[in-house]
């Protein structure tokens, strides 16, 4: 293919898709100035290997570069910050329900939510971000992460009840006013 | 089902990753059990909660100018550098004629008709649209600012209006280049949908919108109005996408 059509085909195809690169960027770098720089690196890289692109779905196909990117970066510029290896089955988070930590129906306001999520560890926070924010199925997750589809869907419970557990905590009683 | 089976489904219940059996099976138990009705609640307020659009962060323009720009940049074709490049190239001027002919071939029994090729014009001038830096020329979501807008830039009086009533807000009109000519294009949001209408003067009969084409997952929808050709662009799902054409239409 033609530099130029490789290119146009590119921008059709997959720079739909630069908000979901974004989104994912910035929940993943929590600030924005590293969310553009992963972003912008992840569409650059997403070209080259554009020409080797058979899937059908493109989003989630960016959106794996993007991931790989982000950890990559972080190894390079931020190496004390260090994602601990997750040993999913030992890390036992009590039921929120259980101990009546939980929202009680009420919705958290957005930046109570966004201090919660930005406080999971980032091996949950991005398969929440990918399954509620991006709406992806536990199998394109699995896919695009890498892993199991079992422990997909377990550290999307986890996540979901460690933020229970935060929200929660932020509402003590009462409710937001 | 009982409580025990039913609770380690909640989560892919509500994610919509069980089967019509198993679902059935869970609206059943969910509707007669009260403490998984209210772990089903809780759930739902979460992923609520977590879907809040203020919590989503859309590419910033400039993040869009500058990817593309460094794609550009990156495809642009490297320099010349012979000196006397004509002479190398002497040896194919001969087979350049039979080349051309072969091309010219191959490009009228290929050539889209004319229809398709509307149709992947308006759908790249869409997408290009989704380029923020490309989006708007003018930006208002008053129509008495944006129609004015348009005098002078085109040789017609496109119809605008603003249907924020309706759920589909105006947010601005630009000058776009279809079919060899200038066209009105209009922009309106359907939650975080664009919506480009294209407008120019056309002579056909009155139609009503109707879904036209549907090209790489963005829906077209063609009709008339007015003495103008109308062409409605989105990936906006094609209920909505129409439920705002007649809107438009009428």
């Amino acid at each position: 293919m033609e530099a130029r059509e490789r290119l146009q085909a590119f921008e059709q195809t997959v720079l739909p898709h630069l908000d979901a690169a974004h989104n994912l960027a910035r929940w993943l770098a929590g600030n924005d100035q590293d969310a553009q720089d992963v972003a912008q690196e992840a569409c650059l890289r997403a070209f080259k290997f554009f020409g080797g692109f058979r899937g059908d779905n493109p989003r989630a196909w960016l959106l794996s570069i993007v991931r790989n990117t982000f950890y990559t970066w972080l190894r390079q510029n931020r190496p004390s910050i260090t994602t601990v290896e997750l040993d999913d089955e030992a890390l036992e988070i009590a039921d929120p329900a259980a101990s009546g930590e939980t929202l009680q129906g009420r919705q958290a306001d957005a930046e109570a939510v966004r201090r919660a999520i930005a406080a999971l560890p980032v091996e949950f926070r991005e398969i929440l971000v990918l399954r509620e924010m991006e709406d992806m199925s536990y199998k394109d997750i699995a896919d695009l992460a890498d892993l199991p589809m079992g422990t997909v869907m377990s550290r999307l419970a986890r996540a979901r009840k460690l933020l229970q557990k935060h929200l929660a905590r932020e509402y003590p009683s009462g409710g937001p006013s | 089902m009982n409580c025990e089976q039913a609770r380690p489904l909640i989560a892919a219940y509500a994610d919509g990753e069980l089967d019509a059996i198993r679902i059935l099976e869970m609206e059943t138990h969910v509707q007669t059990c009260p403490a998984c009705t209210r772990a089903w609640r809780e759930l739902q307020q979460l992923k609520k909660s977590v879907r809040q659009e203020s919590l989503y962060h859309p590419a910033p323009a400039a993040l869009r100018r500058s990817v593309l720009v460094e794609l550009k940049a990156q495809t642009r074709p490297a320099p010349e550098r012979s000196f006397w490049p004509w002479l190398k190239l002497a040896p194919a001027f001969s087979a350049t004629a039979v080349i051309c002919l072969a091309a010219l071939l191959t490009v009228t029994l290929s050539r889209p008709s004319a229809h398709d090729q509307l149709a992947g014009e308006l759908v790249s001038s869409h997408i290009r649209s989704l380029m923020a830096s490309h989006a708007l020329d003018v930006i208002s979501t008053d129509q008495h600012t944006v129609k004015p807008w348009f005098n002078g830039r085109v040789d017609f009086a496109p119809p605008v209006k603003d249907l924020a009533s309706q759920g589909f807000p105006l947010i601005g009109g630009r000058l776009d280049y279809v079919q060899n000519r200038n066209v009105a294009a209009l922009v309106f949001q359907r939650n975080k949908h664009l919506i480009n209408v294209f407008i120019w003067p056309g002579n056909e009969q009155s139609a009503t919108p109707a879904i036209d084409t549907v090209l790489k997952g963005f829906n077209l929808i063609h009709w008339s109005q007015g003495g103008m050709t109308c062409w409605a662009v989105s990936d906006l799902n094609q209920t909505e996408l129409l439920e705002f054409a007649r809107a438009f239409a009428s």
